[in-house]
């Protein structure tokens, strides 16, 4: 199936800053994708050029098969929804939802329709003869989102559309936008800080870094099989543990922590028979302690230097062979700093990068 | 779906592009190439209208030979200097008294501001009214009983710019005060709580802390009021004329009037490329502080 | 000049600077508060002065004290100052100036308005290739003293038949207002949020379209500063007035100063104040409806000197 959009070799510089490189990127139909990285990582700069606001400086955008790199926005078939809302202010919602179908001159009775049809899958309706002003921030990130449905758009793209508001808030209008795509199955393209909005929202996610995608695949792969050190560090809180070691493989695959060798029996190779300088990389809930560390093969004694409680959990702040450890202990143990705990690895959740690309071995 | 090729440059944001049509032909025609012609033929011996029979530096020679061009300048020079330093001190003082936390405030603004709504005409004729020796202030003081009162600066060639300068404070230093207000507003409250808790005195924080703080806001109403100096024409004409005799002539009016009195147009040309590169001179050091020093800091 | 602007936004709550509040009536506050009183005074004393004057017959003005109010009022120099008064030939009062300084006002704070905010849009927006050179000439330019300029206008103008004519001084105050209002416009703009601007070309919004359905409804309050600023500043115009027209179309204020400072004649000071009160109707009475927003304008407008 021809992918819903596809950007190609997409390079755009803002003076002699490159901003994205040479980037390529295939989303299917129907697809929610979601951009992630770090601020300043270009996950605006990129959505900004699909929707045709900026020009790129090489390469190609196509949406549905057409050559889009030049189109006018409104040409495009995508709609906006931006993190400040940009509502225009002196319109009522009503105006500000047909603003964009009144350009296109549409009749005035199939505006009439539409405009009602998305009001009522937002359930706006009671508002819309208020001015912007007057109404609540998720009110208003509802009518933001209203006039992209009302101009029935093949790609949504969203850019960090839930940043302003309350967590509550938040979490309710993520629901409401995965149910939207459930109902309306046409590709999204969301733009986030929030892992957990990634986590939840997305069919693909797409971790960016200094305007290069840096791994694309589901939540789960993103999150138990990152494809470098970057995306590791950068998924997960807090984020994932690193030792500095050495990978051997002359008896079994294992690598030597504060002078132990731990066996990495179970771990699932990218490229089986790599050896040399390594970072052992393993999340703080995949540590094994209590019980489940007396089972584990190899095991360390650990002093607790400060926990954080977290109610069903505890987070657990030491160190390792000089390396700051953090890992998740059962919220009804008692730990005090000064403590000694026993831990263990299970190899198989663990990642391991080359330490010159840092990519998954 | 509209598929297009990449669009010509020309006619990316053509709208833009046509809508700024008259700003382009505006900074072209107009402040450059109006400029360069004015420059251009400053060296030629246009009289009556503009020729092109080049004379090199003859018209700058025979203008700073000019006794009523030395006069204009010397008369901008001391009305410029005396304007800027009165203008400031006094705007400064009147915005720091209306800073602090008074009643009527917004009445004594109102009424400090009000001459700046007025035309330099207006001000020149109600002040030239004021200073009339015979019916003006003088008069009034002569009829309290004091028969030797003398105030008729405008009728004393070595007193009337300062009659002027009566009349220019009067019309600008409410701006000055407004400016200076705004600066006084922008700066931080804890400063002078600051100030308070180490116990300085009210006169040596203003002084020491703020008129330094607030030098930017000192440097922009600087720029202004001098290049508001160097146009000084409007306010001559209506209270005195230039008079009596040349006392109170100044560089724009010496320009009009080689221009459209005397028949003098090179005159005119050269007299006021002569005040194009004055202005360059108090612009290019602001330029640097306002713009080059904030590169570096 | 934006921080000064933006300063005098600031709701006056926040205003507060300054030593504490003391008792009302310290030593120190009756010494500020007579000071001010003394001060205002000074500034008020011309436009009493003008008032009375106004207010007085000739005889009254020749004996008493220009400081006296009228022993008896008389509207005699207003009606004279207003509909008879000869300037030259012409002895049909300041009407026709007041006239011709509405027909010059109008168009002019009209069209550089809409020129400069079209242009100061246009700017923030739309950024395109080189148009930060003109505009950087064009702030430049606000600093050229007009005598370099003036001839070579003089000379435009005639080139295009507009030389005299009203229209022509439209023209050259549209050209002459247009770096300050560009300034002022374009930094308006530029405080809209960017998002606003591609929300509506998502939409499919146009430049006119977006000029005129989004930001000219939003900038209400920018263009009624411009007006402000401009017909303060056109109005009290002088220079341009009376290189670039006619007698017959001069503006009220070349028309006052010929009427005051005629050589011929008997001086009647009354007639001439009342004249010239007359001519600062105009802008006193904006002066005083606008208030905050008056001072607003010359914060920003001060930059044109
Ligand atoms: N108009 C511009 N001119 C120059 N540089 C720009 C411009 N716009 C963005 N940049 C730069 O491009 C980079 C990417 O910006 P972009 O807005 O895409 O980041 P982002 O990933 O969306 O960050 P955030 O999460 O903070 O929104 C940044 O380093 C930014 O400084
Ligand atoms: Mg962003």
């Amino acid at each position: 199936m021809q992918p819903s959009v596809s950007i190609q070799n997409l390079k755009l510089d803002f003076g002699s800053v490159s901003v994205l490189r040479d980037l390529n990127l295939d989303i299917g139909q129907g697809e929610f994708l979601v951009l992630l990285g770090s601020s300043g990582c270009g996950k605006s700069t990129l959505l900004n050029c699909i929707a045709g606001l900026l020009e790129p400086t090489e390469g190609s955008i196509h949406i549905n098969g057409n050559n889009v790199t030049w189109s006018e926005p409104s040409d495009r078939g995508i709609g906006m929804v931006f993190q400040s809302y940009a509502l225009y202010p002196q319109m009522t919602v009503e105006g500000n939802l047909s603003f964009g179908l009144k350009n296109a001159r549409m009749p005035k009775d199939e505006i009439k329709t539409r405009v009602a049809r998305a009001a009522e899958v937002l359930q706006i309706e009671p508002l819309l003869k208020r001015k912007p002003a007057a109404l609540s921030g998720g009110q208003r990130q509802r009518v933001a989102i209203g006039r992209a449905l009302v101009r029935d758009v093949d790609v949504f793209l969203f850019d960090e559309p839930l940043s302003n508001l309350d967590a509550k808030l938040r979490a309710d209008l993520r629901v409401e936008i995965k149910r939207l795509h459930q109902t309306l199955e046409n590709t999204m393209i969301y733009v986030t800080h929030d892992q957990v909005e990634a986590m939840t929202l997305a069919d693909r996610i797409a971790i960016m870094k200094g305007g290069v995608v840096m791994q694309l695949d589901t939540p789960d792969v993103i999150y138990n099989k990152p494809a470098n050190k970057y995306v590791a560090d950068f998924i997960g809180s807090p984020s994932m543990n690193f030792f500095d070691t050495v990978l051997t493989t002359a008896d079994g695959p294992q690598v030597s922590i504060a002078g132990k060798d731990v066996s990495l029996a179970g771990y699932d190779f990218t490229r089986p028979g790599v050896s040399g300088d390594v970072w052992f990389g393993i999340r703080p809930e995949h540590i094994l302690t209590g019980e489940m560390a007396g089972a584990a093969p190899t095991q360390f004694e650990v002093r607790a230097e400060l926990a954080e409680p977290m109610g069903a959990e505890t987070l657990v702040w030491s160190s390792l062979d000089g390396t700051a450890l953090r890992f998740r202990v059962d919220g009804q143990m008692k730990i005090t700093p000064g403590d000694a705990l026993l831990i263990g690895f299970d190899p198989a959740r663990a990642s391991i990068f080359d330490k010159v690309e840092e990519l998954r071995i | 779906m509209s598929q297009s090729g990449k669009p010509t440059a020309l006619f990316k944001n053509l709208s833009a592009k046509i809508a700024a049509i008259p700003m382009v032909l505006t900074a072209l025609m107009v402040f450059v190439g109006c400029s360069v012609w004015t420059i251009i033929y400053s060296f030629t011996n246009s009289r009556l209208l503009p020729s092109a029979e080049w004379v090199g530096l003859d018209q700058y020679e025979r203008l700073w030979g000019t006794r009523r061009w030395l006069i204009s300048i010397e008369n901008l020079a001391i009305y410029g200097i005396l304007m800027l330093i009165l203008a400031l001190v006094i705007g400064f003082l009147l915005a720091a008294l209306i800073d602090q936390k008074i009643r009527f405030e917004d009445g004594f603004r109102t009424i400090f501001l009000y001459p700046y709504a007025l035309s330099f005409i207006v001000t020149g004729l109600v002040w030239q009214w004021l200073l009339n020796p015979e019916f003006g202030i003088q008069n009034a003081v002569r009829n309290l009983g004091f028969e030797t009162f003398s105030f008729d600066p405008l009728y004393n060639p070595d007193t009337v710019l300062y009659g002027v300068l009566i009349a220019g404070l009067w019309h600008t230093s409410g701006l000055v005060m407004c400016l200076m207000l705004a600066g006084l507003r922008g700066i931080d409250e804890d400063v002078w709580k600051a100030t308070k808790i180490d116990g300085i005195p009210a006169w040596k924080t203003y002084i020491v802390v703020v008129i330094p703080m607030m030098r930017p806001v000192f440097i922009t109403t600087l720029v202004l009021v001098t290049s508001g100096i160097i146009k000084l024409y409007d306010l001559v004409i209506a209270q005195t004329g230039g008079g009596p005799g040349l006392a109170s002539e100044v560089p724009a009016k010496f320009v009009f009037d080689m221009m459209f009195v005397s028949q003098n147009l090179a005159q005119g040309f050269a007299a006021s490329t002569m005040m194009l590169v004055a202005v360059i001179f108090v612009i290019i050091p602001w330029a640097y502080l306002e713009f080059g020093g904030k590169k570096h800091g | 000049m934006a921080d000064v602007t933006t300063n005098m936004r600031r709701p006056s709550p926040a205003h507060a600077s300054g030593p504490k509040p003391r008792r009302a009536f310290s030593r120190k506050n009756i010494m500020i508060y007579s000071i001010l009183f003394v001060l205002a005074v000074y500034y008020l004393l011309p436009f009493y002065v003008m008032l009375m004057t106004s207010l007085k017959g000739l005889a009254e003005i020749r004996t008493g004290n220009i400081f006296a109010p009228p022993m008896e009022i008389t509207f005699e120099p207003w009606a004279k100052a207003w509909a008879t008064v000869c300037t030259g030939l012409n002895c049909d009062g300041l009407s026709r100036g007041f006239w011709n300084s509405v027909k010059i006002t109008v168009p002019s704070v009209f069209f550089s308005i809409a020129v400069a905010s079209v242009n100061g849009y246009a700017l923030s927006m739309w950024r395109f290739k080189g148009a930060n050179v003109f505009f950087t000439i064009l702030i430049i330019g606000a600093f050229i003293p007009y005598q370099v300029m003036i001839y070579p206008i003089v000379v435009l103008l005639r080139e295009i038949g507009l030389y005299g004519n009203l229209g022509g001084l439209v023209l050259v105050h549209t050209v002459f207002g247009m770096p300050i209002l560009t300034l002022l416009f374009r930094n308006y703009f530029s405080s809209v949020p960017e998002e606003l601007f591609k929300a509506a070309r998502v939409d499919g919004a146009r430049f006119w379209t977006i000029y005129f359905k989004i930001m000219l409804p939003m900038a209400v309050p920018i263009f009624v500063v411009a007006v402000i600023l401009q017909t303060t500043a056109i109005w009290n115009d002088f220079l341009f007035g009376v290189i670039y027209t006619r007698p017959e179309n001069y503006p009220m204020t070349v028309q006052l100063n010929n009427i005051v400072n005629s050589v011929t004649g008997v001086k009647e000071y009354n007639v001439n104040m009342a004249a010239t009160l007359l001519s600062g109707v105009v802008p006193l009475t904006i002066y005083f409806l606008s208030g905050k927003l008056f001072v607003r304008g010359i914060a920003a407008g001060a930059v044109k000197g």
